[in-house]
């Protein structure tokens, strides 16, 4: 390796830790032997040499991706003028109406098609093209993808995607949905292509520091955007899984019973009468019921929804669930926890029954509370266990401590996972110590911490 | 300056000769093959079930003409089961043959710790084999994480360390495909030793292509739609989406069947070969309009 190539794949390590893989020395002198042994004409063999021997996590992926376009960029500039490029040359103007018009038909044509390899030519070239924010002296001009798709609008062209797919042959929703992931998949190129150039003007380093998000099961609900959550509740039934599984291998290999005396001395025979292998008779599983109280008030709806979706995949794991939303009043939406049903639509109903939960439309932890006591308690006994989510924000109202101490008395155990981080606890209207006395309230910020949460109570 | 490897000689050379055995691999599979060869390091492939983890390491034997020592992970597994144990029955026996004469006791001792009764299970098998070998160490996530630590040695030093032998190092380093559906986290000194690769449902193209090299006698025409279909199906956020080789069964019902149009009777009609949920095929039936 060249001196440059040396220090170019230091500081590309060093972005990647920086974004939150581990990546060790020994990994680091794997990937130079990987690029050692590789080929180096073609760009995607480059990248699967680097992932092979850094990624070791799927869900690190983007992000690895992401600072690799930037490290070791698809092109420089323009790159080698294509044809489409010299049309516009040709006539003369790159950025007025006319040549938005041309460009958006070409574009959703492409959309339309959804060719690849043209979309990418078309992110770069809409970037050039309208992305620019020149003014600032030479060398010192800067790109923007939010520019570029305000001013492009893709997102109008959706319908005649739609169109375009449905005379395909696709059926209604089907395509809408294909439209729709066309559609975010262009945006990322874009923001991609705008994260190049500025990585070209002021060094990868800077662009890795400002803009690349953490990945999916790093990022706060309560950051997340649209398309993040959808990917987000992707994530969820899986995870479920992931844990439902490993919480009953971690049983089995807890459960050790006394000793099988009969099965022991059986086994012996074939040792001469020498019991070098032990039979245990195995325990008994013993499973809780929870109790979830779920604060679903605009701030923390996203958060809400997740633990509520992990709690119904891992329905299983309980004898019994039993959830109640609220706002500034105690709704049951136990039924929506149907078995078997599927995890979106349970999200859909659970989404249209909070409406129930408030009264007044302001998050009041203590009237909450209190409503629960008069008409629920029964829920609550010595083999339950409950669960309290929420950011704690009572908008100054009286918080009724006596009562969440009976009902923290009641339950076998009591937890408080709370959506914000540790140091916004205690700002404005949030009682998050007060309530924390009462009930141990743990930090409870992205699909990593939950996991690590639910796994620890099991 | 790619060195040569006693397994593959380039990267499109790992995917040619993995398509000669009928593994059609994309190119990070192939480039990820190769470099498991040529730096010989173990490999680690994640990803649902059935898109060809287990056919992957299969097909590296196949063209490679090395033996496939496989080690199936379940929950329980230990170092008698993965690495060697002593036969006690026949040590016993040796002990019981000698009491008679005159043997001294270390004598005997120094006997019954040899080769002769030595069970040797698939990581030992494999690490002395000095023929070409893949080592196939399947569903590593199913068991339990003590024998990632077992694992660890083999995996970093290819060697085995026997207390009554001594340290048996592999003569010949064998090709190492651990498998994992990621249904647990493994620890981040296995995943530090081995190179990574998620294989993923195939693209269109690549799966019309495999179903058509398994099956034949599917016309064309059927083979495009029917992987429509499945992506289609893939991406309804099912229990259980459809996998390659539930592809591969549905086009041979196909064929069985004698269907020669896949319509939407056709479809519903054989639905129960890709989906095994009955929540799936509630939801596939309402989502694709079938039976409307």
């Amino acid at each position: 390796m060249t001196s440059g190539l040396v220090e170019r794949h230091i500081s590309f390590l060093e972005a990647l830790r920086a974004a939150g893989l581990s990546v060790s020395l020994a990994e680091d002198l794997d990937a130079v032997a990987a690029l050692q042994a590789l080929p180096w004409d073609d760009r995607s063999v480059v990248r699967a040499g680097y992932a092979a021997t850094l990624v070791k996590k799927q869900t690190q992926r983007p992000t690895f991706d992401a600072l690799f376009d930037v490290y070791f960029p698809r092109m420089v500039g323009d790159g080698v003028a294509g044809g489409r490029d010299d049309d516009a040359a040709d006539s003369g103007v790159r950025d007025n109406a006319e040549a938005l018009a041309a460009f958006r038909d070409e574009l959703a044509d492409a959309l339309a098609d959804g060719d690849q390899q043209v979309m990418l030519e078309l992110a770069a070239e809409m970037i050039a093209r309208f992305g620019a924010m020149p003014g600032r002296g030479p060398g010192l001009s800067s790109w923007s993808a939010y520019t570029a798709m305000q001013r492009v609008a893709p997102s109008e062209l959706v319908d005649r995607i739609v169109q375009a797919l449905m005379g395909e042959g696709r059926l209604d929703d089907e395509a809408r949905r294909e439209a729709g992931r066309r559609m975010g998949g262009f945006t990322a190129m874009v923001e991609a292509d705008a994260r190049r150039r500025i990585a070209e003007e002021k060094g990868p380093e800077h662009v890795a520091n400002v803009a690349i998000k953490p990945s999916i099961d790093r990022l706060d609900f309560t950051a997340a955007r649209r398309s993040d959550l959808e990917q987000m509740r992707r994530e969820i039934y899986p995870l479920a899984r992931r844990l439902a599984t490993r919480l009953t291998q971690e049983h089995h290999a807890k459960r050790r019973g006394p000793l099988d005396f009969r099965r022991t001395v059986r086994a012996s025979m074939s040792t001469g009468g020498v019991p070098l292998t032990t039979h245990h008779k195995p325990k008994r599983p013993h499973r809780t019921e929870l109790v979830v109280l779920c604060d679903v008030s605009g701030s923390v709806a996203n958060f809400a929804q997740f633990t509520l979706l992990l709690v119904y995949a891992l329905r299983d794991q309980f004898e019994k669930v039993r959830a109640f939303t609220f706002i500034d009043h105690v709704h049951e939406v136990t039924e929506h926890f149907v078995p078997g049903a599927d995890p979106a639509d349970v999200l859909t109903d659970l989404a249209a029954s909070t409406a129930h939960a408030a009264l007044w439309g302001r998050t009041n932890y203590g009237r909450a509370l209190v409503k629960f006591e008069e008409n629920h308690a029964d829920a609550l006994g010595p083999k339950s266990s409950l669960l309290i989510l929420g950011d704690a924000r009572s908008n100054y109202s009286d918080l009724h401590l006596d009562v969440l101490k009976r009902l923290a008395g009641q339950a076998r155990h009591a937890w408080w996972l709370n959506p914000e981080h540790r140091r916004h606890w205690d700002t404005g209207d949030s009682a998050a110590t007060r309530y924390g006395e009462v009930v141990p309230m743990v930090e409870c910020r992205n699909l990593t911490q939950l996991q690590e949460f639910v796994h620890d109570i099991l | 300056m790619p060195q040569p490897s006693s397994w593959f000689s380039s990267p499109d050379d790992a995917a040619t000769r993995l398509a000669e055995v009928g593994y059609l691999a994309d190119p990070t599979t192939a480039t990820t093959a190769y470099l498991a060869g040529a730096l010989e390091k173990p490999l680690l492939v994640e990803g649902p079930a059935g898109v060809g983890k287990t056919e992957l390491a299969k097909a590296v034997a196949k063209v490679t003409n090395a033996e496939l020592v496989r080690l199936q992970c379940y929950e329980g597994l230990d170092e008698a089961r993965a690495l060697y144990e002593w036969n006690y029955k026949k040590q016993l026996l040796r002990i019981q043959s000698s009491q008679g004469s005159d043997q001294e006791w270390s004598a005997t001792h120094d006997d019954i710790f040899t080769d002769e009764f030595l069970l040797t299970r698939p990581l030992l098998t494999a690490i002395r084999r000095e023929e070409p070998t893949v080592l196939l160490i399947d569903e590593v996530d199913k068991t339990d994480v003590e024998v990632e630590g077992l694992l660890l040695e083999v995996l970093s030093d290819f060697q085995v360390t026997i207390p009554e032998l001594g340290t048996v190092s592999a003569v010949r380093r064998p090709f190492v495909v651990l498998t994992s559906n990621a249904t647990r986290e493994l620890s981040e000194a296995v995943k530090r030793r081995c190179l990574y690769l998620h294989l993923d449902y195939p693209d269109a193209e690549r799966e019309r292509e495999i179903v058509t090299s398994q099956v034949p006698d599917l016309e064309e025409r059927v083979a495009v739609r029917l992987v429509e279909t499945i992506s289609r199906l893939r991406e309804l956020e099912l229990k259980k989406a459809p996998s390659i080789a539930e592809s591969v069964d549905w086009a041979r019902t196909l064929v069985a069947l004698e269907i020669r149009e896949l319509d939407e009777k056709a479809i519903a009609d054989t639905l129960g070969v890709v989906l095994k949920h009955a929540s799936d095929q509630t939801k596939a039936v309402k989502e694709l309009r079938l039976r409307a």
